[in-house]
């Protein structure tokens, strides 16, 4: 994103403007209005609204709309102060929690631990007794109250960065933990730091309001929109708008503050929020469909799933749109084991997926025809439907840690399918979820049942995640590298489960996977995906003699085995072949959306 | 003569002890691979050479001079040993120009570089990691997975170690690219006449790069020795495992 796209988008325009404008009334406010705020006039004391004076006036006859943006300095001037000795102090306790030795610093953020526990207000309530019910006094208790908060994010921050390889990597080369702390911790860790800090700094301007209206802050001659508030709230039946006047002003320069922290957050362009993103992404959830889906025929009842003409694309930051699949036809046979196998940004993921009808709500798919089994899934599902899918179709996942909830037992997430979608009777649902264990090879079932999955290692949670798609009645599993993770003793042990509880349950498979050893040596079938298309489709065995396509030979020819002559250097894929870099295919959102009579809603 | 010769080596997390007694050499100018699968501790004989965890007995030698310790000189020493990370998303910092990244690990020559020097030395680094010089001033988020393990390699280069730790390099990349960042290790280890310590758990590429393998399960070194006569007769039930796993090309996997 250059930085003309980033000043030019509507959240940050509108937070510039908001700023200057609560700059400009913090300077120049006093000048202008000072007399209008200070000229007493007691024949027109208490006035409600009117033309000359828009909140009314005081009981001495002063106005005070003249007086809310009077009042704007002191109040943002605390504000400001007050922040700012909660950013300091957090940042320098945050900083040296963060490189002090082990039990020290266990010590120190125990202790803000313990900090963070009292309730924020009766810290500053206590703070206030020690410093006086003073508009300064206010500043600082308001201050040092939010120093433990912003002390525990800055360390939490730093200690995040600090595990980074990055950072492993300069103490490697002998950097020292200052130069480490201010060449690689500050800077990363300064987006979200801002981010926050800007968002503080709304909290504050209503902490402050709140003490002034306790009258614990500003006190009279001085008043700031708190104080205001105090006032005006007991006049509130004869003149509404000198209590709402003032709060008005806290509500707009509180949304000021937002809007200038999600502009920071925005145009760092570091991705902590895209908010360009958000909103293309929310306008463009239906998907259209470009022909009628034919009828079923005789040979597509062979066929458990199928999709035709797979469009699939995302939109972008900057407010455009990448198509990721570009028209995929995929059938999958009942019983057969189909491998899908291609390099990142293939698109091998988002096919299956979209397959299974799991895609989110920012993909934008289009197909011509989608089914699994005798089911339309171009059309809205119906609860029963899904509740169908659920049992019918297993998904495996890379990594099971977090696919698996990492709160319930093993137990408690192998009886759901039985007891939701198939109406279980929950003793009858753990002797299912019992066996779908055993049969994936855990032994102990019953017991293992009872454990979280962080008492599993890896091997058994992809065994526990295959047990899963087991206790439902699986027509079709897909499988995306679910032994990506796993070393190859393991991996081998767990295709042979895969494999067993095909052979048991008779379900078709697809096979996802970027190694094509891996999906030739398991799969009947092997698709090559490239750039999100097909490039070709072979049968397994015969992989190596087949391959017509270059870049299926390149792809086999690149890839070392236990034959590799050691003393050549290793055949690479040539840069013609290559997959192209993803944001390549970038066209503008108003041609990708370009309507059509048959919106419709995707299928979730 | 060996460049990296690590002896009865120990390291203990907590109460759990993750090496256990582990000796294994690198010939000068050789390659040897480390395999295992994950937990079998190859990663922390890497992390432990560094100086990122601290062994719990024996000792990690460099060309002769010991490694291990607080001191400054075992200090200068870990500094002739560099580490390549497996994931290079993680290994380079995102703000800072990658040009800066490698001038940083410049540092651990121990020699003082006027600026005209670190510039020079960072364009002639790129280029010999096959990188276009003019990119330095580039933020990783410009560079493809393949181009950042590139820059990383780089920035291990920077500190002129005599010996190079490779920790699951290209596990993280695409087939395609894979082949490509082999390549590069190998031709840069005969240019350069580095020593390297090369750790997979993917018996293929350690087959492929490595003079000599080291098998490692549970902490301890199952075996080791030249890498076409280790792998053609595994004398250990436990090599010949992991070499039956490896899947082959067309070949259907049996169960």
């Amino acid at each position: 994103m250059s930085v003309r796209t980033k000043l030019l988008n509507p959240l940050t325009i509108s937070a510039l403007v908001g700023t200057a404008l609560l700059v400009f009334l913090a300077v120049a406010g006093p000048v202008i209005w000072g007399t209008a705020a200070e000229a007493t006039d007691v024949s027109s004391r208490l006035l409600p609204a009117s033309a000359a004076h828009p909140f009314g006036t005081d009981e001495l006859g002063r106005d005070v709309f003249a007086r809310v943006l009077v009042a704007t300095r002191l109040t943002l001037l605390l504000t400001l102060g007050a922040t700012a000795i909660a950013l300091i102090g957090g940042v320098v306790f945050g900083l040296v929690a963060s490189i002090l030795p082990k039990y020290p610093r266990r010590w120190f953020t125990g202790l803000l631990d313990i900090l963070l526990a009292f309730p924020w207000l009766l810290m500053v309530l206590f703070f206030t007794v020690i410093w006086g019910a003073t508009a300064t006094g206010a500043m600082l208790a308001i201050g040092f109250a939010g120093i433990p908060s912003f002390a525990r994010l800055v360390y939490n921050l730093a200690a995040s960065v600090s595990g980074r390889d990055y950072v492993r990597a300069a103490r490697v080369v002998g950097v020292g933990p200052v130069g480490i702390l201010v060449r690689h911790v500050l800077p990363n860790i300064a987006n979200p730091f801002f981010v926050n800090a800007a968002a503080t700094a709304s909290v504050t301007l209503l902490s402050f309001a709140g003490l002034s209206f306790l009258g614990l802050g500003v006190q009279a001659p001085a008043y700031d929109w708190g104080r205001m508030l105090q006032e005006g709230i007991l006049r509130i039946y004869i003149n509404p708008l000198a209590a709402v006047g003032p709060g008005i002003a806290v509500v707009l320069a509180g949304l000021v503050f937002t809007l200038l922290s999600e502009a920071v957050a925005g145009s760092r362009g570091d991705g902590l929020r895209a908010v360009a993103a958000r909103a293309a992404g929310s306008v463009t959830i239906t998907a259209r469909r470009r022909e009628l889906a034919p009828e079923a025929t005789a040979s597509d009842r062979e066929l458990i799933a199928e999709i035709t003409d797979l469009h699939i694309a995302f939109p972008t930051a900057d407010g455009g749109v990448i198509e990721r699949v570009r028209g995929v036809d995929l059938q999958v046979a009942r019983g057969e084991i189909v491998g899908i196998v291609g390099e990142s940004g293939s698109g091998k993921s988002l096919t299956a997926m979209a397959l299974a009808g799991l895609l989110g709500d920012d993909a934008r798919i289009t197909t011509s025809a989608h089914r699994f089994d005798d089911l339309d899934m171009t059309r809205t599902l119906t609860a029963s439907d899904r509740a169908r899918l659920g049992v019918e179709l297993g998904m495996i996942f890379q990594d099971p840690l977090t696919s698996l909830n990492p709160a319930l037992t093993i137990g408690r997430q192998l009886t759901e399918v039985p007891e939701v979608h198939m109406g279980m009777r929950p003793k009858e649902a753990r002797v299912r979820a019992a066996d779908a264990l055993d049969a994936v090879g855990i032994p102990n079932a019953t017991a293992r049942l009872k454990q979280y999955p962080h008492e599993f290692s890896g091997g058994m949670r992809q065994r526990a995640m295959i047990g899963m798609a087991l206790t439902g009645k699986p027509r079709l599993i897909i499988a995306d590298e679910p032994t990506t993770a796993l070393d190859v003793t393991v991996q081998r042990q767990v295709m042979g489960v895969l494999h067993r509880a095909q052979e048991e349950t008779g379900a078709a498979i697809v096979f996802i996977s970027h190694d094509i050893a891996l999906v030739s040596a398991f799969c009947d079938r092997v698709i090559v995906m490239k750039d999100g298309r097909v490039v070709e489709s072979l049968s397994a065995d015969r992989i190596r003699e087949d391959a017509q396509h270059p870049y299926t030979k390149a792809l086999i020819a690149c890839l070392p085995d236990m034959t590799s002559d050691r003393t050549q250097p290793l055949p690479v894929i040539p840069p013609e072949l290559l997959p192209e870099a993803l944001d390549e295919s970038i066209e503008s959102l108003d041609d990708a959306v370009a309507p059509t009579i048959n919106d419709r809603e995707v299928p979730v | 003569m060996n460049a990296l010769e690590i002896d009865d080596l120990s390291v203990r997390y907590g109460r759990t002890r993750v090496v256990e007694r582990v000796s294994l050499a690198v010939p000068k100018g050789r390659t040897l691979g480390l395999v295992g699968e994950s937990g079998s501790g190859k990663s922390t004989i890497a992390a432990a050479a560094v100086g990122l965890v601290r062994p719990e007995s024996g000792s990690i030698r460099v060309d002769g001079a010991d490694a291990v310790g607080g001191g400054a000189a075992a200090r200068r020493t870990r500094r002739r040993m560099q580490l390549v990370f497996q994931d290079p998303f993680s290994a380079l910092d995102p703000l800072m120009p990658i040009g800066d990244s490698i001038a940083e690990a410049l540092k651990a020559t121990g020699r003082r570089w006027t600026r005209a020097e670190r510039i020079a030395r960072v364009r002639q680094l790129l280029a010999q990691v096959h990188l276009d010089p003019d990119r330095a001033g580039e933020r990783p988020g410009a560079f493809s997975g393949g181009q950042r393990q590139r820059i990383t390699i780089a920035r291990a280069l920077a500190g002129e170690p005599s010996v190079l730790i490779a920790d699951e390099v290209t596990s993280a990349l695409d087939v395609s690219v894979q082949g490509a960042i082999l390549n590069l290790l190998r031709e840069l280890q005969q240019e350069l006449d580095i020593s390297m310590l090369f750790i997979s758990h993917n018996l293929a590429v350690v087959r492929y790069i490595s003079d000599e393998v080291c098998v490692m399960r549970h902490g301890k070194v199952v075996e080791a020795g030249p890498t076409e006569a280790l792998l053609a007769h595994p004398g250990d039930p436990y090599t010949q495992d992991l070499l039956d796993a490896v899947p082959v090309l067309g070949e259907r996997m049996l169960f």
